[in-house]
């Protein structure tokens, strides 16, 4: 069974539903006790990276998270704004600070003047190091994107696939097993499907 | 790179689909969940959902499909994103954070605002301070006057409000919306190509993406539409009226010289 993390943030309905979809059991975690007997975390995310993080931390996520995942190792899926509360500092209508896990900063996207911003639509991800999450997709695929933000890591060996917008910019990343796509994978048909039963299918399952 | 989009648009009025002319002429095609159904497995990059209804009555021919509570739109939200794995716009009749959060949270990855937005401007900052400029949409629908110009109505369509599309697109954005959907009411069911020049000029005032809407008649429009400035190409009847017309829209655009998914 999988925990998808409900702090107000979310398109959570989708991720339940692509989960479901694909016969794999999840629940709507709205708190930190929903997290423990979870094989592993999903972080969606649509909205503004300080509100994200002031939710998490409102609804009593954070500590329980850092227990979980950080110390405990448990799988973590990010998406989207659950990749980009991973760095540790965002900018975003001001300076907040994200969970830290992932060191680096997030920065509004920046690119040449003829493209527009926010980044929408369906955009290739070129996999630039073997992630068991994107088995079976070759070595780029075509993902949804929504986004004006994107995660800089300190450490670019976190990088696991990258996206050209005019600039190249970080598309997903793992450390550990602490991994995140920028992309929704919910909302990327068959190509999406497969990365969150690529996931599903690496969690213990003992639990 | 990024791809341009092909976008089927529903209309949603009363609990049913419907197909609708210069705005007022509304005829219906049937059940609002089978087309998703049809729209997923062909794979569509993106689909918008509009609730058109200007009131809360339901039409009862709803007794004919097999969806029950097809009177609250909010029940055929979450029927369409139970088998919608594709970015999907919900709109029509929102008017304040709570709503659009209800949405969201139901399975909308982006709400537009088209009358509210106007009425009350503050509503597209809030919007996008809580959930981000990519999940705001501003919806804009323009009249041509008989002497060439255009403004934004809003009501659908029945309320003037002074706003050149333009000018109201660039304000839009400066207020925090993520992307344009631009409609013409004249053009609205005329199969008659989009209004370019009303795509060009919003396309030029803004650099948020938009979406041209507003009279497909043939898939070769699109790729007008496309070069006019617009990143994504919606249309609504012609997605209702032709077979494959995912395949027959992409090809075109293809054939235009335009980056697509395929």
């Amino acid at each position: 069974m999988i925990a998808i993390i409900d702090y107000g943030m979310g398109n959570l309905r989708s991720v339940f539903n692509a989960f479901q979809a694909l016969g794999i059991e999840a629940v709507i975690a709205d708190g930190p006790a929903g997290l423990r007997e979870a094989a592993g975390v999903v972080l969606p995310g649509v909205g503004a990276f300080g509100d994200g993080m002031r939710n998490l931390c409102e609804r009593g996520f954070i500590e329980e998270l850092e227990k979980q995942v950080v110390a405990g190792g448990k799988p973590f899926l990010g998406l989207c704004l659950g990749l980009q509360l991973l760095g540790t500092r965002g900018f975003e209508h001001g300076e907040n600070a994200g969970l830290g896990w992932i060191p680096g900063v997030v920065n509004r996207l920046v690119v040449p003047d003829a493209l527009r911003v926010p980044h929408i639509g369906w955009n290739d991800t070129r996999f630039v190091k073997p992630d068991a999450l994107f088995d079976g997709l070759g070595a780029a695929a075509a993902f949804y994107f929504v986004h004006s933000f994107v995660l800089v890591p300190d450490d670019p060996a976190v990088i696991t696939g990258v996206c050209d917008y005019g600039v190249d910019f970080t598309a997903s990343v793992r450390r550990d097993n602490i991994c995140a796509t920028q992309f929704h994978p919910e909302k990327s048909h068959k190509a999406g499907l497969a990365v969150l039963r690529n996931w599903a299918a690496a969690l213990p399952k003992s639990c | 790179m990024l791809k341009k989009r092909l976008i089927p648009l529903l209309l949603l009025q009363n609990g049913l689909l419907v197909r609708s002319e210069s705005f007022s002429i509304h005829q219906v095609l049937g059940n609002p969940i089978h087309e998703v159904e049809r729209f997923n497995q062909w794979s569509v990059d993106e689909l918008i959902y509009i609730d058109i209804s200007q009131d809360d009555a339901c039409d009862l021919r709803r007794d004919d499909h097999k969806i029950r509570g097809l009177n609250d739109p909010l029940a055929i939200l979450d029927a369409v994103s139970r088998t919608c794995f594709m970015p999907l716009t919900w709109g029509g009749r929102i008017r304040s954070v709570a709503e659009m959060r209800e949405r969201i949270s139901r399975g909308a990855d982006k709400i537009t605002l088209n009358s509210a937005a106007v009425k009350t401007p503050d509503l597209i900052t809030q919007g996008a301070q809580v959930f981000g400029s990519q999940a705001i949409v501003v919806s804009i629908d323009s009249r041509r006057h008989a002497d060439g110009t255009r403004e934004v109505f809003i009501d659908g369509g029945r309320t003037a409000t002074g706003w050149k599309p333009d000018d109201w697109a660039r304000e839009a954005q400066r207020l925090g919306a993520g992307e344009i959907l631009l409609q013409s009411i004249e053009r609205d069911g005329t199969g008659e190509g989009y209004d370019l020049e009303l795509i060009a000029a919003v396309a030029a005032a803004t650099s948020i993406p938009v979406i041209a809407c507003s009279g497909v008649g043939r898939y070769e429009h699109y790729v007008d539409g496309i070069r006019a400035g617009a990143s994504a190409v919606a249309a609504a009847n012609i997605w209702h009226f032709k077979e494959l017309s995912d395949r027959g829209g992409k090809r075109a655009l293809a054939k235009g010289g335009i980056d697509i998914r395929l």
